[in-house]
């Protein structure tokens, strides 16, 4: 079957007929809205959250008790089993690879980002190149995790010895002086390699936050620091660092709650094989592929509970900071 | 690139710094003075540019070529060719035939982008300026909400598609038999859902801001609710659909995981994410295939970002530097 225009074409009527009709209920029920007898807040307020309501209970809500109720059943959520699909999950060695390496990655991800961000927005801060440099680092941000992965695998790509490289992660082994490698395949060493992938990824985004913030600090506390005969390096452990300091927490916790939940990188780069699998890898696998809703259900709370303390404590920071202005 | 504009109240430390400044990080690059600078911030650079140049420079090479040589010889005998590009787009079935995922793609984000923005503002709208009780905690409970991992709605949402809502045996809702083209409407569903936590954050955030006086003076006209959303809130909320619309768009087009959950791996409905990951599954060593399809999924985010990098950019910050 050869591609054609034609076999497209339902998609694309079906799209507009979704978004028209959408947009056309809206609208209509917004002029409706203000007929006289209807003006009472209660029902107005009912139509602008209706919508959003349904979808959020309905959507997240109702699924999270849902969810929990099921990590308490067994592969089918007919037979309840208690706490054995959380005991599977901490006695199987397989699963404990799991938490590990998404401990791993919770652990250099976000603060190796974070660094690096940090490093290259106090290096071309007001620099000549400044919005070039900025966007070659934030570009990645634009790319999906699939696309990433492709680029990450094309440079970790592995030749036999006797032929050329066209890896450049091998080549550069090779130009000094050592063995071509199925990267992918070492173990620990690949999880580190995928870790690598998100660290890409994310540095733009702490970059760039943390830019926006060191062009807040004041000019003259910089400047009296500069009188008093403060060093660069002074300058930047005194000055630049507690003053970005809360703006830096919350780009590390944002890039953490994100490296919780990674999975694209890991199902594109190796499939969750080879000992690289993460909690949302194998809470996919275990739900979708291997039809284990119990299990899989597990991982997913168990995943849930571990992102909570992280967005406590930026809502309390929120909190702080609102009460502040 | 401007980091510096900001939505009203959303990021304001980033409003102070001007041009003019001299700040501390300024004196540290001074203090460094050029050289050892320069030279780590060129090397930042170059590690996080040359990967996607490789890949570009390698879409654009013979097949053969690519298997022989790495893309960094490409320069010592320039060949130039849109083979990779025809048979991934149009070519059979096993070479991906990546056109019809990238109409999918599409299909799948528009209507998801649109339907965040409007039941979002709506939403945020209901919660900023309507009196009623306990609006507090619904726009709590709601702000909680964006912490819920999507792994925990996936397994629920699945079924409810599929075999729809029954209690105790009665079935209240059928089960969503959709064929077709009409199969989008889940992932319709499934991407709106997950988007409006934040996106109801996002505009709260910016509607609350406007002044009360412009809704008091429409009230005294005789304006209900609906004509002031229409004439008064819209044309003013504008920036800020902008940027929610990119990062949403940005979202569903660049998602993998909802996608092969909800919109499942055929022809039919896979967007390009889909089929790309699995195309690294089955033909890992396929390089020509997986270079130049690489680049078809990326050139649209790119162009959305080199355009609107600026609402890119100010979304950004008003999303995670807040207060």
């Amino acid at each position: 079957m050869e591609f054609s225009f034609l076999n497209e074409l339902p998609k694309l009527v079906w799209m507009l007929i979704g978004i028209v009709a959408f947009l056309g209920v809206i609208g209509l029920m917004l002029v409706l809205l203000d007929a006289p007898r209807s003006r009472r807040d209660r029902w107005q307020a009912a139509f602008f959250l209706g919508p959003a309501a349904v979808l959020i209970l309905g959507g997240l809500v109702y699924p999270v008790i849902r969810t929990t109720v099921l990590s308490f059943h067994d592969r089918n959520g007919d037979v309840f089993v208690g706490l054995a699909n959380y005991l599977w999950m901490f006695q199987r060695p397989e699963i404990l690879q799991v938490l590990l390496n998404t401990l791993l990655w919770v652990l250099f991800a976000p603060a190796m980002a974070t660094a690096v961000g940090l490093l290259y927005a106090v290096l071309i801060d007001r620099s000549r190149f400044e919005s070039v440099a900025k966007s070659l680092v934030f570009m990645p941000m634009a790319i999906s995790f699939v696309g990433a992965s492709i680029i990450w695998r094309f440079v970790y790509a592995y030749r036999p010895a006797d032929q050329e490289q066209y890896g450049l992660f091998n080549q550069i082994v090779v130009w000094f002086g050592g063995e071509p490698r199925l990267w992918l395949l070492e173990q620990p060493l690949n999880t580190f390699l995928l870790i690598l992938v998100l660290i890409w990824v994310q540095a733009g985004f702490a970059m760039v936050v943390l830019s926006a913030a060191i062009k807040a600090i004041p000019a003259e506390i910089v400047e009296a620091a500069r009188i008093d005969g403060a060093g660069p390096w002074q300058l930047f452990s005194r000055i630049t660092l507690p003053s970005v300091w809360p703006t830096l927490l919350v780009v590390l916790i944002t890039i953490s709650v994100q490296t919780l939940k990674i999975f694209d990188i890991v199902r594109t780069m190796t499939g969750g094989n080879y000992g690289t699998s993460v909690i949302a890898n194998e809470m996919y696998s275990q739900a979708f592929s291997q039809g284990q809703v119990g299990q899989g259900s597990a991982l997913a709370v168990f995943l849930f509970v571990l992102v909570i303390p992280l967005v406590a404590f930026q809502i309390r920071r929120n909190r702080k900071a609102r009460e502040l202005t | 690139m401007s980091t510096n504009d900001t939505l009203p109240g959303a990021a304001a430390p980033a409003e102070r710094g001007t041009a003019a400044d001299r700040g501390a990080a300024d004196r540290v690059r001074k203090r460094l003075s050029g050289g050892a600078a320069s030279l780590a911030a060129l090397v930042i650079a170059v590690v996080w540019t040359l990967p996607t140049a490789g890949l570009f420079i390698s879409s654009f090479r013979p097949a053969e070529q690519i298997r022989a040589t790495g893309w960094w010889t490409f320069f010592g005998s320039p060949e130039v060719t849109l083979d990779n590009y025809r048979d991934v787009l149009f070519g059979n079935a096993n070479d991906g035939r990546l056109a019809s995922h990238f109409v999918n793609s599409f299909v799948i984000t528009l209507p998801s982008t649109v339907f965040v923005l409007g039941v979002a503002a709506l939403a945020a709208y209901a919660l900023a300026w309507i009196d009623f009780r306990g609006r507090d905690w619904v726009f709590l409970g709601i702000f909680a909400l964006q912490i819920v991992p999507l792994q925990m709605s996936l397994v629920p949402l699945l079924r409810f598609f599929s075999q729809g809502v029954s209690v105790g045996g009665a079935q209240l809702l059928p089960a969503w038999e959709l064929s077709g083209a009409m199969a989008f409407t889940n992932v319709w569903v499934a991407h709106t859902i997950f988007g409006l936590p934040l996106g109801i954050f996002l505009m709260h955030n910016f509607i609350s801001q406007l002044p009360k006086s412009l809704f008091e003076a429409a009230r005294v006209d005789g304006a209900g609710h609906g004509t002031i959303f229409r004439k008064v809130v819209l044309p003013l909320i504008a920036p800020a659909l902008v940027s929610l619309g990119i990062f949403q768009f940005l979202w569903v087009w660049n998602d993998l995981l909802v996608a092969l959950i909800f919109a499942g791996g055929d022809t039919a409905t896979a967007p390009l994410t889909v089929r790309l990951a699995e195309l690294a599954g089955t033909r890992g060593e396929a390089w020509h295939r997986l270079t130049a399809g690489a680049f078809v999924s990326i050139i649209v985010p790119l162009i959305v970002f080199f355009l609107l990098q600026r609402y890119f950019v100010r979304g950004l910050l008003a999303g995670s530097v807040k207060g």
